[in-house]
């Protein structure tokens, strides 16, 4: 008996205020595929960190003939080469170090070729002024910044890069994009939770006359707010529904879709990802409805 | 049933209270005319008893309770033992004379069943039995009144509250509306009525209480709307003084 007649008036309350309900669908769907946008950055990130922190390396560059700095554009000696792999050998070291290999001008060379096929710089270089290097793969790759201050000091060596620094560009960009997608959504929910409010108390305004008799003849708070609550909930369920498929739609089609065949070096998120967002979407939807037509609704609930 | 202990309720756009120093108690059963000009604290007293409104001073206690301890929450629980009806009627446009009433009952939360019962008994002790499906505005003043009456006896309330019932009404039907009151009351009912029908109070001959500028001027049983004794009229200069 009460849940019927409860239905009947958010039933009631929606109808008689559709086009309200609709922007409110609207404004939670966007702010919430923004939100959603914002966490499968960061899943993309991480899983990005996972993917390459494992293989990245660090490059012991040696002088070549074109080196400029400490080198004075001399090759590096077979003694100042012995020198490094020594270090590298060290007790100071050696735990720190899981592998490392030489790479000569021939080696480096061939993948130079490999990575800039096609490209115009790949005929113009010559074995002699590519680098030798040592790469390095660390137990931690966290203890880069131990090597460098080890070897980069010693002669012979030009210079020692850890890879990780360029990947953080990209992670840096990445994370931009997700704070201003963060920023957004924070705006568009903001606007979100007003747009509620105020539909609520339409909603409560134009039916503020049995709203009194109620309060009059002693109906409970909870039973005069339900409708209300339950209405706004409803409207941004829908949104975040609408959002959540959104989200998947996102991952399903263009990420996967276009973004994995296209580049296929790098690992992209999947749908189970994007499944994961979610109920965290239509959780927030429900939660922010809620709290802000209870907010709303209050007024009418004074005694 | 009601008692009044040294009420004061001031509004704060008024430095005049709404009430002064109001005592009075109103036992079980009693039917009481609440009288006195428009502003003399009638509506205020009423809407004390409902807890619309917290007294500035003083404590109220209805139906045993002591309203400045009832919580916000329970307040509509204690709502529920008591009825109101409006000089205005307050009825739902949309809804049939039935729903009208059955309405206070789906809001309490009462079983379909008894909605069942008791509706159309309440309409069939107010007269409008062959009227259940009718709408408010094809029904005339008097007849709305009592649809109102009905809604707020349909629950059975200890007590009342009716605020200038028939302000709206001709003699005649008001007439109806007062043997319907009356009847309630012979029921067991305490009955407040704020009116300013003169002719109404002097032919009930009931307890009569006349309210002025927020102070009880006299409490008389069998009482008529105009007393035999001089009234005492406060006059406030404002506190200077000084008349010109």
């Amino acid at each position: 008996m009460r849940w019927s007649l409860i239905w009947r008036e958010v039933g009631q309350g929606l109808a008689r205020n559709l086009s309200m309900v609709v922007s409110v669908v609207l404004v939670t769907f966007i702010s919430l595929t923004f939100v959603g946008a914002a966490i499968l950055l960061q899943f993309q990130v991480n899983q990005m960190k996972g993917f390459w922190y494992d293989r990245a390396e660090v490059a012991v560059y040696l002088c070549s003939p074109v080196s400029l700095g400490t080198c004075n554009q001399a090759e590096a000696s077979q003694e100042q080469k012995d020198a490094v792999q020594a270090q590298l050998q060290s007790e100071t070291l050696a735990p720190y170090v899981e592998s490392f290999e030489f790479e000569n001008h021939d080696q480096a060379y061939t993948r130079f070729q490999e990575q800039f096929e096609g490209n115009a710089v790949a005929d113009l270089v010559t074995p002699d002024l590519l680098s030798e290097a040592f790469w390095v793969k660390l137990a931690d790759p966290d203890d880069a910044e131990l090597l460098h201050d080890s070897l980069s000091s010693l002669a012979g060596v030009e210079s020692v890069v850890d890879q990780r620094s360029y990947l953080d560009q990209i992670f840096s960009v990445l994370n931009a994009a997700s704070i201003t997608a963060v920023a957004i959504a924070v705006l568009m929910l903001v606007a979100a939770v007003l747009l509620i409010a105020t539909t609520i108390r339409l909603s409560a305004f134009s039916r503020r006359r049995e709203l009194s008799i109620m309060r009059l003849v002693g109906a409970s708070n909870r039973f005069i707010q339900t409708p209300f609550v339950l209405e706004g909930v409803l409207a941004a369920l829908l949104g975040s529904v609408l959002a959540g498929a959104a989200i998947v739609g996102i991952v399903y089609f263009f990420v996967q879709g276009y973004l994995s065949s296209t580049l296929t070096t790098i690992s992209f998120i999947s749908v189970d990802d994007a499944l994961i967002v979610v109920p965290i979407l239509l959780g927030i939807g429900a939660l922010l409805a809620a709290a802000s037509a209870n907010v709303a609704i209050s007024r009418y609930l004074r005694v | 049933m009601i008692r009044f202990d040294s009420v004061s309720k001031f509004y704060a756009s008024n430095s005049r209270p709404a009430l002064n120093d109001v005592s009075i108690e109103i036992l079980k059963g009693e039917f009481v005319f609440l009288v006195g000009a428009s502003g003399s604290g009638k509506s205020s007293f009423l809407r004390l008893v409902l807890k619309e409104e917290r007294p500035s001073k003083g404590r109220i206690h209805v139906l045993g309770q002591d309203l400045g301890s009832i919580p916000n929450r329970k307040v509509p629980f204690f709502r529920r033992n008591i009825g109101v009806v409006f000089q205005d009627f307050r009825l739902l446009p949309n809804k049939t004379v039935f729903d009208n009433v059955a309405f206070t009952l789906q809001v309490i939360g009462k079983s379909k069943g008894f909605i069942q019962e008791a509706v159309p008994d309440t309409l069939k002790m107010v007269g409008l039995a062959s009227k259940t499906a009718r709408y408010p505005h094809e029904l005339s003043g008097g007849e709305q009144q009592r649809v109102a009456i009905a809604r707020a006896i349909v629950n059975k309330p200890a007590i009342l509250l009716a605020d200038e019932p028939t302000g709206n009404l001709d003699p005649s039907t008001s007439q109806g509306i007062m043997t319907l009151l009356e009847r309630i009351n012979s029921g067991g009912t305490t009955v407040v009525m704020a009116t300013h029908d003169a002719g109404i109070v002097d032919q009930m001959q009931r307890r009569v209480v006349e309210l002025s500028a927020g102070q009880v001027m006299r409490d008389e049983r069998e009482g008529g709307y105009v007393t035999a004794a001089v009234p005492v009229q406060e006059f406030s200069l404002g506190g200077t003084g000084v008349v010109r």
